[in-house]
Order: structure tokens, then sequence, then C-alpha cells
């Protein structure tokens, strides 16, 4: 199921947008068990994809027309609740839609549901959701990773041909490579966040979810772009992503840090890591060893910088313009009660780290020390890339591992962003794309990250990467089709 | 690392309601993840600028214009408690008692 596949069958009057949106919330139903959705808007989905019907002549240029998208609940959508998986915004429904909302339907999209999430896009299992986690539709005793774990296993499982998710250390990439799909995070400024429920500002991104390269050079075209709404969104030249993908890499200089390869990965990681890095010298890319000196750093400058620039953005979850209240005789009574009773563990573990890294007498010491070392981070990325025009590695170091595994021990689901964190902390792009399988089946991703603003070689090289290999047309044993 | 007065300062700062299991935790495990983060503070950072945003040298200036904004009755419907005729939202007493 593929939006390029649906929205051609549409214009040629070989089925409508109603029959594929039916088709898809019957999955969605059928799916229950994965919970990859939070809200379904079965009746909403069904209204538009009929309104589009009846508009079919004057729909013919729009790029998503009739395309079933299904959103992370992190996204303010009109007409549905967005909760971000928190009971302090349970029931909310947000008087607006985000910029990148705003922009599919305008592309003739079909908005289904919101998918579940991490509490707030924090956390790397979809576990931290207050709703209910999700489960990896290629294992059902295994998280699908997070924190956009719902998007991720919505796509893998066919429910809909493309979802969005937000990164903002990892969340888009690296359940799509746990759950076996394509996702790419966009470059800091490249696609608006207007709309967007904040966690780390600094870090952000909103990109999508899909099964093919193809669908999600798709999505770009539609939901990149300047937005005045958001002042860090970047008013730069936005080329065409599907024209990009020509399918060569003659000539493409791929860097491997292969410092980073040594300890903690697993061997299937390593060996699919490998057979893809000989695909793509096969396909006639020029490979060579690059060194990202700071590397190592990257999970606790990440941790310090996100969890400050969280405790800051949840300020204004207070009981007082949204979401819930709890009751206390006093203002600040209800404001410690409504955070306390509303926030779940992992976000509250977050807000409190992010206070003690920004309260007087440990800021320079650990978040003006964090912001340096990003700098350095930084730096690695821009000599690499005076040297080569992608970095390749693999996006996650373990495949998809047990529910329940790591909730207990924070820093080990930290750990599990360690290749992912750096492109946020540079503003780089970067994309996972499936290249193998473990010993037990469970999806393997390669990331490939690009210069700033650089998407369409990322993109090109994934989608040339994706017609060397069957990888992306594996499908997970809980697939509808 | 972190004593239990530790933990309820930092949480009056984050105004958050903790139970003394929750301090328990937060202690030990914030202890540990700092334990942890502290190796960025061996690196030599003298003389490096810090990075605050993902894409620096972006932000530009814009003209002042009037634009339209959210619709207070909608937003006003959204909050716990408001009073949509007088355009506020309803808090705890605040002043007096």
């Amino acid at each position: 199921m593929n939006a390029a596949g649906i929205r051609e069958g549409i214009a040629q009057g070989k089925t409508s947008a109603v029959e594929v949106c039916r088709r898809s919330l019957d999955r969605i139903d059928a799916a229950a068990a994965l919970h990859a959705f939070q809200h379904v808007d079965r009746d909403g989905a069904l209204a538009r994809a009929t309104d589009l019907d009846a508009r079919r002549q004057e729909l013919t240029r729009a790029p998503l027309a009739g395309v079933p998208i299904a959103l992370k609940d992190n996204m303010c959508t009109t007409g549905a609740p967005t909760t971000a998986c928190s009971r302090i915004l349970e029931g909310y429904r947000p008087p607006y839609d985000a910029t990148v909302v705003r922009r599919l339907r305008d592309a003739g999209a079909v908005i289904v549901g919101k998918t579940v999430c991490d509490e707030f896009a924090m956390g790397s299992s979809t576990e931290n959701s207050a709703f209910g986690g999700t489960k990896n539709p290629w294992a059902l005793d295994r998280i699908p990773g997070g924190s956009s774990g719902g998007s991720a296993a919505a796509v893998a499982a066919g429910l809909v041909p493309i979802a969005l998710g937000s990164d903002t250390g990892g969340s888009i990439r690296q359940p799509a490579a746990l759950c076996g799909v394509v996702g790419l995070k966009p470059t800091y400024g490249r696609v608006s966040r207007y709309g967007l429920i904040a966690f780390a500002s600094s870090l952000d991104q909103i990109g999508p979810l899909s099964q093919t390269v193809r669908d999600a050079a798709l999505v770009m075209n539609v939901i990149a772009g300047h937005d005045p709404l958001d002042a860090t969104s970047v008013d730069v030249d936005k080329p065409d992503y599907v024209a990009a993908l020509t399918g060569d890499v003659r000539g493409l200089r791929i860097g491997v840090p292969r410092h980073l390869l040594r300890d903690g990965v697993e061997a299937d990681v390593t060996a699919a890591f490998d057979r893809a890095i000989d695909t793509f010298r096969g396909a006639g890319a020029i490979v060579a060893d690059v060194e990202l000196p700071h590397a190592s750093l990257a999970i606790p400058v990440y941790y310090l910088i996100a969890t400050a620039e969280a405790s800051s953005n949840l300020a204004r979850y207070d009981g007082v313009r949204y979401g819930r209240r709890a009751p206390a005789d006093t203002l600040t009574g209800m404001y410690e009660r409504s955070r306390g009773r509303g926030f779940g563990p992992e976000v509250k573990r977050r807000i409190m780290l992010g206070t003690y890294v920004l309260s007087a007498g440990y800021y320079d010491a650990y978040y003006l020390k964090a912001q340096q070392v990003r700098t350095l981070i930084r730096r690695d990325y821009d000599r690499a890339f005076d040297r080569v025009d992608l970095v390749a590695m693999p996006t996650s170091p373990t495949p998809a591992f047990p529910l329940g595994e790591r909730v207990a021990d924070p820093l080990s689901m930290y750990l599990a962003d360690v290749f992912t964190v750096a492109a946020n902390l540079a503003g780089l792009p970067g994309i996972s794309v499936t290249c193998g399988f473990s010993a037990a089946r469970l999806p393997i991703g390669l990331q490939l990250m690009g210069r700033a603003f650089d998407e369409s070689t990322v993109l090109r090289a994934a989608d040339a990467y994706e017609r060397e290999t069957a990888w992306s047309r594996e499908r997970p044993p809980h697939y509808w089709s | 690392m972190f004593s239990r007065a530790d933990v309820e300062r930092i949480a009056r700062l984050a105004r958050l309601e903790l139970t003394n299991d929750e301090k328990d935790l937060y202690a030990r495990q914030l202890a540990d993840i700092l334990e942890y983060a502290a190796q960025v503070q061996a690196v030599d950072t003298a003389d490096v600028a810090p990075t605050a945003l993902g894409v620096t040298g972006t932000a530009e200036w814009r003209e002042d214009r009037v634009a339209p904004s959210l619709p207070r009755d909608e937003v006003l419907r959204a909050a716990p408690a408001a009073d949509l005729a007088a355009g506020l939202f309803k808090v705890p007493r605040v002043l007096g008692s």
C-alpha cells in the first residue's frame, strides 16, 4: 500500500477515496491488538473522502488526493483530540491545525487518526504512553521503538501508507528501523513545527514514515517549506524531492565512522550494515572512513539539553488553559497537583533533570557545557561533510527489544538513541531504511545522514538502495493487505 | 548525591507534587543519570561557543503586522475552567480569602 499508487488509482477512476479510506479504517479496526492508534476519526475521514470523490476533477493535481494519513498524537488537529499521550492533555481538542496538518489537507490527504507515542514524545519504546503502548507488528512481544512507535507500526502493518512522526533524538528514525519502514528526519528548520506540541525546541523536527522512499519524498514536497508561524523555519529553496530520485549513486561519497561500530552494536546489525555499504559500493558509490571524535558524548549532551528545554516547554501545563486540572485550595497547589498527577514517570523524571541542570549553580557545569560540546559534535560533522556527501551508520544498535526490558532502567533506554541523537544536535537530515533482518527476523535499519538542507541527496541514496535490494518489500507477520 | 531534600527543592522549582516513593526513585535515578552525563565536564571547551539551535544564523526581521489570532471562545472552551462571557480563565483565588 503506497501513496503514489493510491493517488494514481483514484485519478484513473480504478478506485475512490471512500473505498481507500474504508479499507484503511477496516484494517485499523482489525489491527486493534497492535494499539497503534490513540484516536481514529472514522466519521471525519469518511466525510472528507466523500467530499474528495465529489471534487475529483478539481483534485487531479493534488499530490496526496485521497491518501489516508495518520498523525502522531503530538500534532494539533482540529476535529480530533490531541493528547501527546499524556493524562494532562486528556480530552484536549485544539482550536487549530498544525501547519503540517493544514498542508496535508490542502494536498488532498485524508487524516484517519492519531497514533500512539511516548508521552510528550519522551521515550524510545512507546511504552511511556499514558494510555498504553504499541506492539511491534514483527513480534507482538517487542517494542515498536519510539517515540513515534504508533506511526511506525501503523505503516509497517499496512494500516496507512504514510504517517507523520516527530524526531527530537531519533523518534522517527529509530521506530522506522525497528518496524522495518522508511523514516526521515528533515533538517532543523525545513518543516514547520507550528502546532507540534513542543518537547525540546532546538531539536524537534517533523517528518514522514512510509513504506517507500518515494512516498517520503512525496510527503516532503507537501510539508517542507518556510512558515512565518514558526520562527525557526528557514526560507530556503525547496527542491522537488520526487524528481531527485534518479536511482543513481555513482560517484556519491559515503563516509562510515568505523570507530563507532566496535562496541555495543549487535552482530546481526553490524553484518547487515556492512552488506548495505557493499551494496552502495557495488552501485558505484565511493566509501570512505570518517572520524567523529565527539560521537560518544552525543547521548549525555542530548539528555542534558533535551531535558533542560523540556522542563521549560512543559511549564505551560499548569491546569489553567488546557487539559486536566487537579483541584486544590491555592493556585500554586493547583499547579503542583495538576502536574504531579497529570504527567507520567518519564516526563516527571525529565522535568526534574532539566530543572536541575538549569538551576542556579549548575547551569554552567551542565547546560552551558553541553551546548559547547554540542558545537564540537556539529564541527565533527562539518569536517566529515568536507570529504563526503553522506555519513552512514546503523539507525539502532539493536533490533526491537522485548516489551518491559528497559522500563526500570532509564539510562539503558536512553542508550537506544546512541546513533540518532547527533543528527538532532547538529540539525542535519537523516533517514532510516531497512537493510536486513536479525536471526529472529526483526528488521534492521540503515541510517544515512546528509548536509543541512540536502534531503535530496539523502532521499536519492535511500531510494537507490531500496531499488537495489528487496528488504522494503518484506512484510511482517501482522500485516493487513 | 541526591538527598530527599534536594529532590524536594527541584520539585518545588518545577511545581511538581511528588509522592514519597517518587522522591526516593528520582533521587536514585537522577544521581545515576547525572553521573553518566558528567562525562561532558571532562571535555576541553575553552573558546568553544555554545550551540543553542540546530541551525544557526537564520533568524530574520519581519514587519510587525496585525494578523488574526485564535477565536477566543474556542480557546476558552479548551480550558478546565473559564468564563466565556467575561473572556477569562478561572483559577483558585489568588488574593485575599
